[in-house]
């Protein structure tokens, strides 16, 4: 328990990706068009931030590992100073912007706002924005594990510097961003240049709102996307090290990404009935305790038997959280549907066992 | 019965004190006001993070967003002690022989009163400082432990271990004990006398439900007050051995209201208790009787002093909602 807030909480955007990816572009951006919001940023380095804004402070990356004994359990320390210096003061700024180092791992950003109660009280992460510049990308999942983790756990993906690059090439990017990560929205663009209603105020963590305004997760089990291996290509990408590598089954693909082979994240989209919340539950919570490690995002909208709502939960590492979000609409369907983001997942297992939570 | 004095501020109040007799009470704006025949407010910080007393000389010492290090005097009167631009000072500390303690990013400074400045960098950022109460010694609190740096010369410093997020540090009045606050809920402390690397040396405290973010040492420090649980928990520190293999005191229990400050009495074992809807007990040790100061309020009590004769206690909230009890009333 903490200090009672009157306010609202103030929604908290993070933008990840590589060195000159254009984060610093995006800020300019978002710092001088006339929106009528005012933004506090934190950033590693003031760096190239050409606006003339008080509000920007300097923070020095301070990764903690909780005395829990789990390795995944980390948060930033020195967003929690920041964070809780800024909101002594609440009036100055409508929102809060969190820029990382280009080889910043983004979990213990976005699970200091689930996991320290102090920020949980006064701010919401609203989404994790990741810059790829469309032109290095390939390099970049190559040579670091970075780049992929960033995509992997976004909730918007811009590719940018889309004019270094030939349409086919940018279709290729777009498919190998797709398949690191089917759930978020992508948008191409050239020197950051983006309408900031897609960047900023997604309440992409916000359980009320996360999957309602996620239409690639309503839809991606209804039509493959032509051109990507999609969330249910079952080959398994992962083993990129793997040269007995599934290859021969992606010739019903019009264009298979290339680049895929530096990939070693996968995501499983689950699917099912009316689900047995007496299963489910003791299910969730052991599959986020065991595989926690390898989850680097989940979500998902469940039908339970006999209830009238929706339910929705989303995950990050072994944190979840889950409440009801609206009344079933007549007419819709009434399926169990979820969406894990990681690395070692067994699908099998996960399909299986899934299952068994059927009501 | 207490009569309270109020003094509606705008928004947060970051510490309050008193500076001979007078009343102050810093707001996180960087405003710090007095009551001093009356109203009175000097602007010294743009933002400001970071309040101690510097008991030697009965000045404030305040940290800012603006990088600047100040000290404000009984009339009010600001002055630049050091500067660093852009710099969040969240760290301050009042040491001996007119020594300042100041951290920003991963290094501690100490400015003497000569006007030189001595750095310590740590391998992790600095979270908390704090001066040994004897003998020029700076303790640096940071993640895996707290180092401890004899300021006048070059040597080694000393490095107490302790896995995990270090918040802040405290030395108690006697110099035998130093504890931390923890970013898990807990608190962690050391026997200074006790040899290095003996298990006797560690002090485990935990158990409570929140984060410990006030720390007060009782007269002559035999006991140690804390927040961060629904009663004010008061660990005794008498014997050699401090709170180990005893249980603490659990002061001003309530339902479910958390206690977010605690100010000890200069004199007597008692211990004044703030909590997040604002309302101020004190409680004496010896018998957990309780007397209600002053009835909740707009927010969260942030900080509390005591006057040094121990009749008047001034009190700070979040919402700025701030005021002196006049403890005879």
């Amino acid at each position: 328990m903490t200090e009672t807030s009157p306010q609202k909480p103030i929604p908290v955007t993070v933008l990840t990706g590589y060195l000159g990816a254009g984060k610093t572009t995006l800020l300019n951006r978002i710092l001088s068009e006339n929106h009528g919001r005012k933004y506090a940023v934190i950033v590693n380095e003031f760096g190239e931030i050409g606006i003339d804004n008080d509000l920007i402070v300097e923070s020095d990356e301070e990764i903690y590992e909780m005395n829990n004994g789990c390795v995944c359990c980390t948060v930033r320390g020195d967003l929690i100073r920041v964070v809780e210096g800024l909101m002594r003061r609440p009036g100055r700024f409508d929102a809060i912007i969190v820029e990382t180092t280009g080889l910043a791992d983004p979990v213990p950003v976005a699970q200091t706002f689930f996991m320290d109660d102090d920020v949980r009280a006064k701010t919401e992460l609203d989404a994790v924005v990741a810059l790829v510049d469309a032109k290095h990308l390939p390099l970049r999942l190559k040579d670091s594990r970075e780049a992929e983790d960033q995509i992997a756990f976004a909730d918007v993906v811009l590719l940018n510097k889309t004019d270094l690059v030939s349409p086919e090439e940018l279709d290729r990017i777009e498919a190998t961003v797709r398949v690191i990560n089917p759930s978020a929205r992508i948008y191409k663009t050239q020197r950051s240049d983006i309408d900031l209603t897609k960047v900023l105020d997604q309440g992409a963590f916000n359980l009320e709102k996360a999957l309602e305004n996620d239409p690639h997760f309503l839809e991606q089990d209804d039509h493959e996307h032509d051109h990507t291996c999609g969330p249910d290509c079952g080959h398994d990408h992962h083993h990129h090290d793997d040269h007995d590598h599934h290859d021969h089954d992606h010739h019903h693909h019009d264009h298979a990404p290339s680049p895929i082979h530096d990939v070693t994240v996968q995501s499983i989209s689950l699917r099912g009935g009316e689900m047995n919340p007496d299963r489910f539950f003791p299910w969730i919570q052991k599959i986020t305790q065991t595989d926690g490690p390898n989850i680097l995002r989940l979500k998902g909208i469940i039908a339970f038997a006999g209830d009238a709502e929706r339910y929705v939960v989303q995950g990050v590492h072994m944190i979840i959280e889950g409440d009801h979000q609206r009344a079933w609409k007549e007419g819709e369907k009434r399926e169990s549907r979820l969406v894990f983001i990681g690395r070692d997942l067994d699908r099998e297992k996960l399909e299986r066992t899934f299952k068994a939570c059927e009501a | 019965m207490p009569t309270v004095a109020p003094l509606d501020l705008e928004g947060h109040v970051v510490g309050v004190a008193f500076l001979k007799g007078i009343p102050f009470f810093a707001e996180a704006t960087g405003a710090i006001h007095r009551l001093d025949h009356g109203h009175k407010t000097t602007e010294v910080h743009e933002g400001l993070l970071s309040l101690v007393v510097d008991e030697a000389n009965d000045t404030l010492l305040t940290g800012g967003e603006d990088g600047k290090v100040m000290r404000t005097a009984a009339d009010g009167t600001a002055t630049l002690v050091a500067e660093a631009p852009r710099k969040w000072i969240a760290q301050v500390a009042a040491g001996p022989q007119g020594a300042v303690g100041y951290a920003y990013g991963k290094t501690t400074h100490v400015r003497l009163a000569d006007g030189t400045t001595k750095e310590f960098t740590e391998e992790r950022t600095v979270e908390g400082v704090a001066f040994a109460p004897k003998g020029l010694r700076v303790a640096a609190a940071r993640y895996n432990g707290v180092s401890m740096h004899w300021v006048a010369t070059a040597g080694q410093p000393i490095d107490l271990d302790w896995k995990g997020a270090h918040t802040g540090v405290t030395f108690s009045p006697d110099g035998r004990f130093l504890v931390t606050t923890m970013q898990e809920n807990a608190l962690h402390g050391w026997k200074l006398d006790a040899k290095p690397g003996a298990e006797a040396r560690h002090m485990r405290m935990t158990g409570y439900p929140a984060k410990v973010k006030s720390l007060s040492w009782s007269a002559k420090g035999k006991w140690l007050a804390s927040s961060g649980a629904p009663a004010a928990i008061v660990w005794p520190f008498q014997g050699k051995d401090g709170p180990m293999g005893k249980a603490p005191l659990e002061l001003g229990t309530r339902a479910d209201i958390m206690v977010t400050s605690v100010s000890c009495h200069p004199a007597e074992d008692i211990v004044a208790i703030g909590y997040q809807d604002g309302m101020i007990l004190a409680a004496r040790f010896a018998d957990s009787k309780e007397v209600l100061l002053r009835r909740p309020g707009k927010g969260a009590v942030t900080a509390m002093a005591w006057s040094k004769d121990g009749r008047q206690l001034a009190f700070g909230s979040a919402e700025g909602d701030c005021g002196v009890v006049d403890i005879a009333g």
